[in-house]
């Protein structure tokens, strides 16, 4: 396996851009990004970006994104309807293959202009599911109740994540929901979708994000302080909600035995968790013992901009690890209802 | 030869499902599972032996299923494994295949199960294409109105006869009779009636139009030793390359894009191609309008500027007597299940080295070619299988 | 040899019998699940102020600052030089036909449109690209790549901030421009 490392990242992320389309406010971040390690667009080898026709209303939505590269001359390019950290990952691929040393990487998401509850219900099943319209809430709701009438985890659990979430994005100026609040003010919040209180839910928000990758001595070249993609692995869990244990995250467990999180002890871990259920779910699955700081960055509750939130999170680590807080890290990226699918991977700086 | 560094990659099995308008006698996962199996069978493999599946389709919209990756994993045998969801436009079915490649080649998957679909008969695609957008008119219906006056720039440019659009069209229908798995199976077409079927979009006519399908395509692909030990035909992969650009700038070529020419360039340079239309013995191209066989064998090298058409006049083309078959299967213009149709010119490719082609097999084939292109003709993907490593 | 496109696929082969009380029941082959999102497009900072020179009849571009190519409507990004593009540009609504087809099938977004019609790639005088419209008040077999057309505007009280203030193209009666290179679609920019 080659050595690939993230060598630059840039972000935005707000509760909603209604005053820029996605190609217009996408620009600026990746000129930042490939400024940082002084490349243009016709330096990098591959490019790969994340994002989703269903978020964005519209077929073939990314090919007015790319217009936002500079892809003339042609460039050697390929989208996933995923979030962008499995863009990562194809880039990570096409880096092990050798004959290319640079990635560029991006995603993106609008969620305000739909409503995401609705969009999200037609992920499920078409035959049997989506046409319920579950609502997305409802559907983590499933799994919450579970989790605490198995007593997995309890409710004042679930307000310490939330809690500890709005203390850490207080500092974090990509955050949306910065206000902090106490565990007991978070119980006292009614419930949105019970057991779920408003709390336990993502900040929705707009936004995406762009990163450079560099394989081995190109790395070092680009940036002062690598940050090293040391493994990288993701699963997939079953789809029906009624054949898989909701309280467990199957394939993030796999992923994170692959990616060889537990083999040695990591600072902090950026999840994408979108739900404070998810987070104790993940916390489990992925063996997180109580050293490790969970989503410094406050995490995806309280700044959800989905299609690129898992990239963030890859993102988030790099920057805290570049910047010398930390220098081991879990990154995680998660896709479909409960955790269904995960992408986790450890990183480490220079 | 393969590029210094990659893994050698097989494709040891090829699926298909019939093309038909609508297959509605399965739901979306029977349909993808009907070309996993028959690539499974064909390889010899079963679901354990499969690392990872990476999936491609072109817009969650044409069935209104929001990242169907999702809802398809058990039906994918993914439980428990990474699968993978690529979406570049039309030209996915084959970026999906180098993606898939791309695993095997960089040593991430030893044995990888590739896949692409569409099933258009669940929704409506000229819809899905034509979403009333405020802030632009809407002048187009489908993909049709967008490239017929691309195709009327090569006709001026190139003086071309009037008829080359249907002799391209009646020559594919004819290739389809001998492919089993087509959509459009027209033994009593003649070329007359392609000639006199009612304009579309002028200068295209019905009949130089592809067919609306519902579909899947599926390959095994597995690393060198296991290419070496398969018991069984093995197509080697020699190169592949994707290239895109924008769709609108100023002094962009639309007849030949810069995209294409490059990702031609690159893919033949992988496989150690010089003389593209002596070394290349079989090719599926994209061809969903007629007039697209010449321009793309311009563009690809196979033929001069301005004189494309002059192969398919001469019968250069044809699967019989010809020098340079292209789309021996029947090609779009037969069968279109949107997402999967790049991916069975890569698939067909295969098929044509393997020696497993059958009726429409090119005697001797030993290096094809598979292209794929979407969007804006600005999305290319591209490969070279030969029979031996 | 291919397999049989009919047969059934080893793994597929196996039987599924539905319980003896259902046993009868006629099998569901079909099933409409109508879907319904409502989206809230925004169109950004460029195309904003496009929409806004429309309601007043007028063309409002962007040109790259690094190539000098103007681009209509504007998208806000320079695609050959991947940097934001500045405006406004004010181009004239006249320009000429780069190529055209005649469509003869009616289009589902556009119940108004009586087939046969002519949509048209229109690049505007001052232009580097070429968008789609319609060309209208001729006869569509009458139109020419090259010829000139000026835009045809809605009645003064009907105009909004919307595209479709441009009902269609119509020939202007000047001489067709000859189209030097007929492969590429609009023009290089100044610094290309």
């Amino acid at each position: 396996m080659r050595d690939i490392a993230i060598c630059s990242f840039a972000q935005r992320q707000q509760a909603a851009i209604p005053d820029e389309s996605e190609v217009e406010f996408m620009v600026p971040l990746m000129v930042q990004a490939k400024d940082a390690v002084g490349l243009t667009q016709q330096d990098m080898g591959f490019t790969c970006s994340g994002s989703s026709d269903f978020l964005a209303g519209q077929a073939f939505s990314f090919v007015s994104t790319i217009d936002g590269t500079g892809p003339v001359p042609p460039i050697s390019e390929s989208h996933v309807e995923q979030d962008g950290a499995w863009a990562l990952y194809e880039a990570w691929v096409k880096l092990q293959c050798g004959d290319v040393d640079t990635a560029f990487v991006y995603s993106y998401g609008k969620s305000s202009p739909g409503s995401l509850r609705d969009v999200l219900a037609t992920q499920m099943d078409p035959y049997y599911v989506a046409p319920l319209w579950p609502d997305a809430f409802a559907v983590e709701g499933l799994a919450a109740r579970l989790l605490l009438e198995s007593g997995t985890v309890s409710e004042r659990r679930l307000a310490e994540i939330a809690s500890r979430s709005r203390a850490h994005a207080a500092s974090n100026p990509h955050a949306v929901r910065r206000a902090e609040k106490s565990v007991d003010e978070i119980l006292a919040e009614e419930y949105l979708a019970d057991p779920l209180r408003p709390s336990d839910i993502p900040a929705s928000a707009d936004g995406g994000c762009a990163m450079v990758l560099a394989a081995g001595d190109r790395a070092r070249e680009l940036c002062d302080r690598p940050v090293w993609i040391r493994a990288i692995d993701h699963r997939i869990d079953a789809h029906t909600l009624g054949v898989r244990d909701l309280t467990a995250a199957m394939s993030a467990r796999i992923a994170g035995e692959k990616a060889g999180v537990g083999a040695d002890t990591v600072d902090f871990a950026e999840l994408h968790a979108p739900f404070t259920t998810s987070e104790a779910v993940l916390i489990e699955a992925l063996g997180l013992d109580d050293g490790v700081v969970v989503n410094p960055s406050g995490g995806a509750l309280a700044a959800h901009t989905m299609m690129a939130a898992g990239l963030i999170r890859f993102g988030e680590a790099f920057e805290r690890i570049a910047r010398g807080d930390g220098d081991r890290a879990v990154a995680h990226a998660t896709a479909g209802p409960c955790l269904q699918q995960n992408l986790v991977a450890v990183l480490e700086g220079e | 030869m393969t590029v210094a560094g990659k893994e050698r990659t097989a494709v040891i099995g090829v699926g298909q499902t019939k093309y038909a308008s609508t297959r509605g006698d399965v739901s979306m996962a029977g349909l993808l599972r009907e070309a996993a199996y028959r690539a499974l069978e064909m390889a010899g493999k079963t679901w354990d032996d499969i690392d990872a599946v990476v999936m491609g389709k072109a817009p969650d919209f044409f069935e209104g299923v929001m990242m169907p990756e999702l809802y398809l994993a058990e039906a994918l045998g993914c439980v428990g494994k990474p699968i993978m969801r690529v979406h570049t436009a039309g030209s996915v079915g084959g970026s999906t295949a180098c993606v898939a490649a791309s695993m095997v080649q960089g040593r991430v998957h030893e044995t990888v199960l590739t896949i692409a679909w569409e099933k258009q008969s669940e929704s409506n695609a000229m819809w899905a294409l034509s979403l009333p957008m405020p802030f632009t008119t809407s002048v187009n219906a489908g993909a049709g109105g967008y490239f017929s006056p691309i195709m009327r720039r090569y006709m001026a440019m190139s003086d071309a006869p009037e008829l080359i659009g249907c002799m391209v069209a009646f020559k594919d229908r004819q290739h389809a009779l001998k492919n089993p798995y087509a959509h459009l199976h027209q033994p009593d077409l003649t070329f007359d009636q392609v000639v006199e079927s009612p304009m579309l979009w002028d200068p295209i006519r019905y009949s130089e139009t592809c067919p609306s399908s519902d579909g899947a395509c599926a390959m095994v692909m597995t690393n060198e030793v296991g290419g070496d030990a398969h018991d069984g035909p093995v197509a080697w992969i020699k190169g592949t390359a994707m290239r895109s650009e924008s769709n609108s700038y100023g002094g962009r070529n639309m007849v030949s894009p810069a995209a294409s020419e490059q990702c031609a360039d690159d893919v033949f340079a992988q496989a150690g191609i010089h003389d593209r239309r002596r070394e290349i013995d079989v090719v599926e191209m994209y061809v969903p309008f007629s007039w697209y066989e010449p321009m793309w064998l311009e563009s690809l090298g196979f033929a001069e500027k301005g004189k494309g058409w002059r192969m398919v006049e001469d019968g250069s083309t044809n699967h019989v007597g010809g020098d340079l078959p292209v789309n021996c299967s029947g090609g779009v213009l037969s069968s279109n299940a949107i997402g999967a149709s790049g991916m069975i010119r890569f698939a067909e490719a295969a098929l044509q080295v393997m020696g497993e082609a059958g009726e429409h097999q090119v005697d001797g084939a030993r290096i094809a070619f598979g292209h794929a292109y979407g969007g804006g003709a600005q999305y290319f993907a591209m490969w070279v299988v030969a029979s031996e490593k | 040899m291919p397999v049989d496109p009919d047969s059934t696929p080893v793994g597929l082969g196996v039987e599924v019998t539905a319980p003896a009380s259902i046993a009868d029941v006629e099998m569901v082959q079909r099933v409409r699940t109508p879907i319904r999102i409502e989206y809230t497009y925004t169109p950004g900072r460029a195309l904003s102020a496009y929409l806004r020179g429309m309601a007043e009849k007028r063309i409002v571009a962007e040109r790259c600052p690094r190539t000098g190519q103007v681009f209509v409507p504007p998208r806000g990004v320079s695609p050959m030089a991947g940097i934001p593009t500045v405006g406004p540009v004010e181009l004239p609504d006249v320009g000429y036909v780069e190529s055209f087809n005649i469509t003869r099938v009616p289009i589902a977004t556009r119940p108004d449109l009586e087939p046969p019609y002519c949509s048209a790639w229109i690049v505007l005088d001052g232009a580097s690209v070429g968008f789609m419209g319609l060309v209208i008040n001729c006869e569509p077999e009458s139109v020419r790549m090259g010829m000139r057309v000026k835009a045809v505007w809605k009645p003064d009280d009907e105009l909004e901030k919307s595209a479709t203030n441009i009902l269609g193209w119509e020939p202007s009666g000047e001489p067709d421009v000859e189209i030097s290179d007929i492969e590429t679609i609009g023009r290089p920019g100044d610094l290309q």
